[in-house]
């Protein structure tokens, strides 16, 4: 930039440089435009035809990546919605065959108890219509005997106290019309 | 004291040649100027070498050039003027560069030197008007005159809208060079006091060179935004001319 130091009183801006203000020196115009042009158009064709095409090309590839990755990831949650909806699916489908088995299982042993029940007491039944037959006969049985004995009874009463033994008819006849009675 | 201007003196460093009787000199302006196209293309082209999925700190900071540029591009001309981008690209680089290698000290600032910042304005100032007159053939000159304007005061309008578009190129490259040339000589100056009150007043000059040496350090970290911003708006307004060759009618 320049010398350091030194406040001395010869070094004035018209001495020492060959005088005038540097940027308007006309006669450093041709190199500088001369160099300015070069370098511009150097630095115009490294731009146009290196830096910017790759920086482009980097910053599409990482769009790209990005919306690649992107649309990846709704695919994959799309998919596993998907399997979380089948497994549900099968999840109800299971539920309503337990059901459905239980339910049937259920009717088919109520139905077969039922079965059972019938023709036990309908075996119970008979049984007891045969208890029934057994008893009526029997208590017949037991009152036709209850009159012989009666009639028996009578004249041995009346050959007792009189003696003499009646008919055995009119023992008959006396024993039914008391049983009449 | 130092000379603030001395700074700003072409200096030939050695002869390259001649071309009839004009000897061709390789200057410290042109060996800036070359380190300035040297960093760029060791940036944007060094760092993205890799083409790396994911970035590192050198790729990210020439994609977040890239993608600073192209939305000034974008928010200016439209998508249209992407076809620009190569050329607003490497005017940001280099305007970019040469700025703030210029801070460094010992160094030259390319851009603190009118001819070149008036041949940068003129590269877009005739880009847009080739491109205009290519493009839009005759149609280009609607940009001299706007809608919605009352037809007794449209003369004076059409001849403001010439005489800006005609001055456009010296704000343009005054802007850039007047801002350089007014900094780095602020710089000069400061930095001369210290050197100055250290020189000649001893032990009180010390203690008193410290209140410039801090201005100093302020006034460069100064510089390095003016730098940058001037960079950007000598590019934002490049993207600016340049839509209206693309959109002349508005």
């Amino acid at each position: 930039m320049a010398q350091p130091t030194h406040a001395t009183t010869e070094h004035t801006p018209t001495s020492g440089h060959g005088g005038g203000f540097p940027p308007f020196k006309a006669e450093t115009y041709a190199s500088q435009l001369l160099w300015l042009g070069l370098c511009f158009v150097v630095l115009y064709v490294m731009v146009a035809k290196l830096a910017l095409p790759r920086m482009a090309g980097i910053l599409a590839d990482r769009r790209a990546r990005i919306d690649g990755d992107l649309g990846e990831a709704v695919r994959l949650k799309g998919d596993a919605d998907a399997a979380v909806a089948t497994y549900e699916k099968a999840l109800a489908d299971a539920r309503n065959r337990a059901h459905a088995i239980a339910t049937e299982t259920r009717d088919r042993l109520t139905a077969e108890a039922d079965a059972h029940r019938k023709s036990v007491e309908a075996e119970f039944a008979v049984k007891l219509a045969a208890a029934e037959r057994s008893i009526a006969a029997s208590k017949t049985a037991a009152m036709s005997n209850v009159r012989g004995i009666a009639v028996d009874a009578a004249g041995a009463i009346v050959n007792r106290l009189i003696g003499k033994a009646p008919s055995e008819a009119a023992a008959a006849a006396a024993v039914d019309h008391v049983l009449k009675r | 004291m130092a000379d603030p201007i001395h700074q700003f003196e072409i200096v030939n460093l050695f002869p390259l040649g001649k071309i009839g009787s004009t000897e061709i000199q390789f200057t410290n302006s042109a060996l800036f100027m070359v380190v300035a196209v040297a960093v760029t293309g060791l940036l944007m082209l060094g760092t993205t070498s890799g083409r790396q999925l994911v970035p590192g700190r050198l790729q990210a900071m020439a994609e977040v050039t890239y993608e600073f540029v192209a939305d000034m591009i974008r928010s200016t001309a439209g998508e249209e003027g992407m076809r620009f981008f190569p050329l607003v690209f490497s005017l940001f680089c280099f305007i970019l560069f040469a700025n703030v290698i210029g801070i460094v000290p010992y160094t030259f600032t390319v851009t603190s030197h009118i001819v070149v910042t008036a041949s940068l304005a003129l590269l877009v100032f005739f880009t847009v008007i080739v491109y205009g007159l290519y493009s839009h053939g005759l149609g280009f000159f609607r940009l001299f005159v706007p809608h919605g304007i009352p037809g007794y005061i449209l003369p004076f309008v059409v001849l403001i809208e010439i005489v800006s578009f005609l001055s456009r190129p010296i704000s343009h490259s005054v802007r850039l060079f007047a801002n350089m040339l007014a900094g780095h000589i602020t710089l000069k100056v400061f930095a001369g006091f210290v050197a100055g009150l250290g020189g000649a007043l001893g032990l009180v000059g010390w203690v008193g060179g410290t209140l410039p040496l801090i201005m100093v350090i302020a006034l460069t970290a100064l510089e390095l935004l003016v730098a940058f911003l001037q960079a950007y708006v000598f590019t934002l307004l490049a993207c600016i001319y340049l839509s209206d060759a693309l959109h002349p009618g508005h």
